[in-house]
């Protein structure tokens, strides 16, 4: 019987022929905690007795969410993080190094064919290079650090196939979106989505990225990517050699199979508070906002910060309305910087923090007042989640948050390239 | 705990109720007390939730409860407050491995709509069903797996490891 991506990863993993259902035990590549999550990792790691990790070469720790630390009582966090790598031998990314998800792909730690965990849910990002990732939580990270194992649940896989060129100004951010908006919160809890066609094949690993991260807001448990020659390039570019390229059998089950057409889309914006509330930029142009956030692991990369320097060169953003941009990882700062994307950014008016999570968790760096409005390229507007709950978040792309910060209102991208 | 009768006064809730409802990223990211985080718990859909709620409460809710983030704070300040069980009709899967890891009994219900706020709930998870003491029903769940339930039992995944010396697998 064929297997889909999913399930060969898996069965790797565990030694065993898994197919979707079984529970089973595996033993992971690589695991990481962030300063969000691991206080409670590491104080359930002490509790349990832990004496040293499976692997501390596959050990990553990383403060992104508040970093620099913002309070007393982070940086207290942070100096356990740093005490319990020193003590233990895990790799510690400290405050400025870049956003946790960034820093796994840039490290190495990930490859096809890879099973990684991570205690935050948009660990599922990693499956742009063809690996299963997957978000868990602190106390059972404790012990994947003890042990190097973990049980999983075989997820079924949802195959979505993208077709058709993207009109200009239309990004893989407003492809994700739209698929969230059909599939909804919940309609791929427990299962993995694959992405392929196309129009994944033309994305570059930036565009692969957004799309794998964004999996977790229908309750996925993965996203995930066959790896192509781009996804090796890729890698080889950063030293990484590793690596089992899987493919989903043409006999494998799937839990359902959907085909979108992408070539008519325009650009996509979700709507507060649940991020399946999507409906095209056109619909809601006009809105009137106070911030806008340009980064996350979600839209933090080159191309990213590349397509939103192109609307704002020579520009300025709108009177009263603030604009931060946070690049995802260092190496991705230094090249914006060489590029002059920072200084553009500069000249229009823009906040441009350092590397890191910022405002999307509600931290620091561009919390909301009650009334506020904010257009943000990252993955998540609950109520609440970046400061006021009297505050609005919507999601688009860096194309329409850099056009609606010109404007100080949601704008559609594409009505730049027509002036 | 005795997993064959949790009874409680409900507190009902909808669907998609996110972790950001549950415990903002904002407490998350300031307070590691959990004393002083679970103050804030639920605050934006009922306010001063954390002084109104009893000891022995439960939450129940629609599909896909605990929806988005990893934290595993969103269960850990429900089971501060003294929440006995979550029940839903359905969970998002990172928040239903939590609760089991911390020891607060999350329990997959599909006729969570047929309970109402206030209604008093007889939980039982060796045999796998809930009564409504109030309305004089009886739900079916979905049971919890062996090995989960033992986890649970123990008090969750750090107390299971005290108890018997090594990991679940």
């Amino acid at each position: 019987m064929g297997k889909t991506i999913a399930e060969k990863i898996l069965s790797l993993a565990s030694g065993k022929d898994v197919y979707a259902g079984d529970i089973i035990v595996a033993s992971v590549d690589a695991a990481m905690a962030h300063d969000g999550t691991a206080l409670l990792t590491i104080e359930a790691f002490n509790e349990m007795g832990g004496r040293g990790l499976w692997n501390p070469s596959r050990v990553a720790l990383v403060i992104d969410h508040v970093a620099p630390s913002a309070t007393e009582s982070f940086s207290r966090v942070h100096r356990v993080m740093r005490e319990f790598a020193r003590k233990y031998g895990a790799t510690l990314y400290d405050a400025g190094s870049g956003i946790c998800h960034q820093l796994m792909v840039e490290s190495g730690l990930v490859y096809p064919g890879a099973l990684v965990v991570g205690a935050d849910s948009h660990t599922c990002t990693y499956g742009a290079l063809g690996a299963f990732a997957t978000g868990i939580g602190s106390t059972e990270m404790a012990a994947v650090f003890m042990s190097g194992k973990l049980w999983f649940k075989v997820p079924e896989t949802i195959r979505i196939e993208v077709n058709g060129f993207l009109q200009s100004m239309v990004l893989p951010k407003d492809v994700i979106l739209k698929i969230i908006g059909m599939i909804g919160a919940d309609g791929a809890t427990y299962k993995a989505v694959e992405f392929c066609g196309p129009t994944v094949k033309a994305m570059s690993m930036d565009g692969r990225l957004t799309l794998c991260n964004m999996a977790v807001e229908m309750g996925a448990k993965t996203g995930i990517i066959e790896a192509d020659g781009k996804t090796i390039e890729y890698l080889s570019g950063l030293g990484v050699k590793e690596g089992l390229s899987f493919r989903s059998d043409e006999d494998a089950v799937f839990s359902s199979k959907i085909s979108l057409d992408v070539s008519g889309l325009e650009p996509q914006i979700s709507c507060p508070h649940k991020v399946d509330n999507v409906r095209s930029v056109r619909e809601v142009e006009g809105k009137e906002i106070d911030q806008v956030f340009l980064g996350s692991c979600t839209n933090g990369r080159l191309e990213d910060l590349r397509i939103a320097a192109e609307i704002l060169r020579g520009k300025s953003i709108k009177k009263g309305v603030r604009m931060i941009v946070t690049p995802s990882s260092r190496s991705i700062y230094l090249q914006a910087l060489k590029e002059g994307l920072i200084e553009i950014f500069m000249r229009a008016g823009c906040i441009v923090c350092n590397p890191g999570c910022g405002p999307c968790a509600g931290a620091h760096q561009g919390i909301l007042a009650p009334g506020e409005v904010c257009l943000s390229t990252s993955n998540r507007n609950f109520k609440g989640r970046m400061g006021s709950v009297d505050a609005e978040i919507y999601l688009a792309s860096p194309a329409t948050a850099a056009a609606s910060a010109i404007e100080g209102k949601i704008t559609d991208p594409r009505r730049l390239l027509r002036k | 705990m005795h997993y064959d009768r949790i009874v409680g006064r409900v507190w009902k809730f909808g669907d998609d109720i996110n972790t950001d409802l549950i415990i903002a990223g904002k407490y998350k990211l300031s307070i590691t007390n959990l004393d002083e985080l679970s103050r804030h718990a639920m605050e934006a859909l009922i306010p001063n939730f954390a002084e109104k709620v009893k000891r022995g409460d439960l939450i129940v809710a629609g599909r896909n409860f605990g929806c988005g983030s990893s934290r595993e704070q969103a269960p850990l300040v429900l089971k501060h407050l003294g929440i006995g069980a979550v029940i839903a009709e359905s969970f998002a899967r990172i928040f239903y491995r939590n609760a089991i890891n911390i020891g607060l009994p999350a329990v997959e219900c599909k006729e969570t709509n047929r309970v109402s706020n206030g209604d008093t709930l007889e939980v039982n998870l060796v045999d796998g069903y809930i009564k409504n003491l109030t309305k004089n029903e009886v739900y079916s769940v979905k049971p919890i797996p062996p090995a989960l339930l033992e986890v649970l039992a123990s008090g969750g995944l750090v107390n299971y490891v005290k108890k018997y010396g090594r990991l679940p697998w």
